[in-house]
């Protein structure tokens, strides 16, 4: 079983609590997490709802697995409908708070309308109740875990939070748990923040009792968890540098975007790579560095704990950033750093503090500080109107964005609607690297063509989680392709689409597909949950998961000219690196795919595709 | 021969898998909160520490104990407590200077480490090598070998 069969619906605008059961029919069809909210929201939210509004729902959701031994079995997603890009949002995250949302006895937290003053969740087992968090408003993720756990007299709590970003409607604030987890993408804290909703605290103790062999569950994750210690990805690599295993390698292959994609290799990569991580400073004889840190039931430990120099000028004065904290994944380093030109380490892990502690995703908004640096360059955006000097390179301005961004000072409102209502705003619209208004992270799709099909198909906005053909093109992982052929990607993309779709439903990580298959994933689900969990019925349910997302987000009006790539990648030759001389190749992928998903022309799933998975 | 939990923070990544562990082996149930070793996250050191009950050799808890609930596993060395002795009146949790053994509102009664009757499970569970289980006697082993390494005149000179 493993599913707590139980969810808690809030609704904020009367303040009530109550408890329903799961829909287990659909828990057979759609298994949990992303797959399972997806459904539930799909058939209660209009399509076309503001996402800002009172009627568009929040959903926290847990998977089958969340809370086992299973290894990385601590996920939880938040789905909803994503104000920075007008479809369908599921973020996922790690830490500990999901598997205590399981604890206590909940798979999913369907959060409705709005409340009038702020409020935040507490849930203690079985007792939910909206608690006034006026005290809270205005303070920081990192202060409200704080005070949360001051005040309930309780260290053992776990908090999902937003921070200033989410109050202000930054459109991609995102949702903090545990300082520096995060639900990442897609604006889902703007939601929450428009909700009144200011966090959620949950304590549990109930456990995870229900699995349907225990014996078998045992044995079978224990098997897994030694392939995931043998594999050199998730044995030796992630611990090691994290995902900042990555920069490096990216780099050389010409893939990196830089400058806001006006490059694929950055002359700066090795200054701000996994193994610059590790190397001892010359300000203090410290390495930036800490140790490494796993989320709740994690073998891998890919996480980074990071100290930054006491004496950077980014944080003399500033004492609350002088402790370790959650350091550089590959993404933020790139995002931060890369694609805005800045090598200084330091100050890359100041603004991924800054965007940890005030709750705003460091991908959308490094990547929206590119075009604005690419802006002030051209001269479209003045000195005057930043209140600084803003070239590439410049981690001052940087830094200094991302206070005014997350605290909606200053030009940080116009940073804040992203970069792709920045650049129509000032005339560039083709400056900005996005699809579906959501910038995309650190592949870029003319060094790596698998990826510019997984940017432009990707149901929540452009996003490498969604089909890490990265994996197989780069790391040969099931099988290498080859990053600058289009020939296959099409098939390889919709495979690892769908099977993502299973590991984000299961509730275990993604990452753990650096050593695992599905394969591997099926017989702990098996074991677990109750029904017959073969191989057929998993990779159904991550084809039926992948089309459901895709009929919402064409019924809330979105084409197949969404599914494009930004023109720059597709006219503007990568100059360096292997890639030299290529474009994206997504106008020949994209109709390949479109046939391969049982798409007609205009990418909308034919009767036959819709019928054969039961939608 | 008589082993021991041996802990290295420093190995230590804040999985929980221990936790989950010892809440299974003793209640067949994954919950942390029924855990008798709990990984405490010392977040502004970047310092993950499991702790757990010693099993000191003069026990205070075992001493406390107005009913006996609390007796020596011989074959492991263990302080074990007897459910269906045990009264739940909580002194021994305040005599032992570690806080160790803690009372179970569900059972009315205290729980603490028990070493697994001397399979303990956290050990088979930490993917880290943070916990293990080690001869009793020879616990300080590894941080001699390392401190050996170091202070190797011979290496030294031929370096």
């Amino acid at each position: 079983m493993s599913w707590a069969k139980r969810v808690l619906r809030v609704d904020l605008s009367s303040g009530r609590c109550k408890e329903e059961p799961l829909n287990m029919e659909w828990a057979q069809e759609y298994l949990g997490q992303r797959g399972l909210a997806t459904k539930y929201f799909v058939e209660e939210v209009d399509p076309k709802v503001d996402p800002l509004s009172p009627d568009n729902k929040l959903i926290f959701t847990t998977g089958p697995l969340t809370g086992t031994m299973a290894s990385t079995g601590g996920r939880y997603s938040v789905v909803t409908k994503g104000p920075l890009t007008g479809v369908i949002a599921c973020s996922n995250s790690g830490g500990y708070i999901g598997a205590e949302i399981k604890m206590a006895g909940w798979d999913m937290i369907i959060c409705e309308g709005r409340a009038e003053k702020p409020v935040y969740l507490w849930i203690q087992d079985d007792k939910a109740e909206l608690r006034d968090a006026s005290h809270l408003w205005g303070k920081t993720t990192w202060d409200t875990e704080e005070i949360i756990k001051n005040s309930h007299q309780d260290p053992q709590i776990r908090v999902s939070s937003i921070g200033r970003a989410g109050e202000n409607g930054v459109l991609y604030a995102c949702v903090v748990n545990d300082l520096h987890r995060a639900a990442g993408r897609s604006g889902v804290g703007a939601v929450m923040g428009s909700k009144n909703l200011k966090a959620l605290a949950v304590r549990g103790t109930k456990g995870v009792g229900n699995i349907k062999d225990f014996k078998t569950f045992m044995q079978v994750t224990k098997e897994k968890k030694q392939i995931l210690a043998d594999n050199a990805v998730t044995g030796q690599g992630l611990p090691t540098y994290g995902t900042q295993v990555l920069m490096n390698v990216i780099n050389e292959i010409g893939a990196l975007p830089t400058r806001n994609s006006q490059d694929v290799q950055f002359e700066g990569a090795g200054k701000i790579s996994g193994e610059a991580m590790h190397e001892k400073r010359p300000t203090d004889g410290k390495a930036n560095l800490v140790t490494n840190n796993a989320c709740f039931g994690c073998t891998i430990a890919c996480g980074r704990i990071s100290q930054v120099d006491k004496s950077h000028w980014s944080v003399e004065n500033s004492p609350k950033y002088w402790g370790a904290t959650g350091g550089l994944e590959y993404e933020n380093a790139w995002s931060l750093g890369a694609a805005n030109g800045v090598d200084d380490l330091e100050a890359l892990t100041v603004a991924n503090m800054i965007c940890n502690e005030d709750g705003m995703d460091p991908i959308s908004f490094g990547a929206t500080i590119g075009a604005v640096m690419e802006l002030y360059t051209m001269g479209v955006i003045s000195k005057k109107q930043l209140g600084m000097d803003a070239p590439f390179g410049s981690a001052q301005a940087l830094v200094d964005l991302a206070h005014m961004t997350a605290e909606g000072r200053g030009f940080g409102p116009e940073i804040a609607q992203g970069s792709a209502r920045l650049c129509e705003k000032y005339g560039h619209p083709e400056l900005s690297m996005t699809v579906k208004k959501q910038e995309f992270p650190a592949y870029d799709p003319r060094g790596i063509q698998g990826m510019g099909l997984t940017y432009a198909t990707s149901n929540r906005g452009a996003c490498h989680l969604r089909s890490y053909t990265v994996a197989s093109e780069v790391l040969g992982i099931p099988v290498k392709t080859d990053p600058l052929e289009t020939d296959g990607k099409a098939e390889l993309v919709k495979a690892f689409q769908d099977a993502t779709a299973v590991f984000d439903s299961s509730g275990l990580c993604l990452f753990t597909s650096f050593a695992w298959s599905v394969e591997d994933v099926q017989p702990q689900i098996d074991a677990a949950c109750e029904g017959d969990w073969t191989m057929d019925k998993l990779m159904t349910v991550g084809e039926r998961i992948w089309n459901l997302e895709r009929q919402f987000n064409l019924a809330a009006g979105m084409t197949a000219a969404d599914d494009d790539l930004p023109k720059r990648l597709k006219t503007e030759a990568a100059k360096s690196g292997p890639a030299k001389g290529l474009t994206s190749g997504i106008d020949k992928m994209k109709p390949e795919y479109y046939q391969i998903r049982g798409w007609d022309t205009n990418g909308v799933p034919t009767a036959e595709t819709l019928s054969r998975l039961g939608l | 021969m008589q082993q021991a939990l041996l802990i290295d923070p420093e190995k230590c990544t804040g999985c929980l898998q221990c936790e989950m562990a010892c809440s299974y082996e003793n209640y067949q149930v994954f919950n942390i909160a029924k855990s008798r070793i709990k990984v405490f996250n010392f977040e502004e050191a970047g310092r993950k520490v499991p702790y757990t009950c010693t099993q000191c050799a003069e026990a205070w808890c075992m001493h406390a104990c107005p009913v006996e609930a609390i007796v020596l596993d011989g074959a492991t060395g263990a302080k074990i407590v007897l459910d269906d002795v045990c009264v739940g009146c909580k002194v021994c949790t305040i005599a032992c200077p570690f806080g160790t053994i803690n009372y179970v509102q569900d059972s009315g009664k205290v729980q603490k480490c028990d070493l697994c009757g001397g399979d303990p499970a956290c050990a088979a569970a930490c993917p880290t090598e943070a916990i293990t289980y080690v001869d009793a006697n020879w616990t300080g082993l590894d941080k001699m070998r390392a401190w050996a390494g170091r202070t190797d005149t011979a290496s030294q000179a031929n370096a």
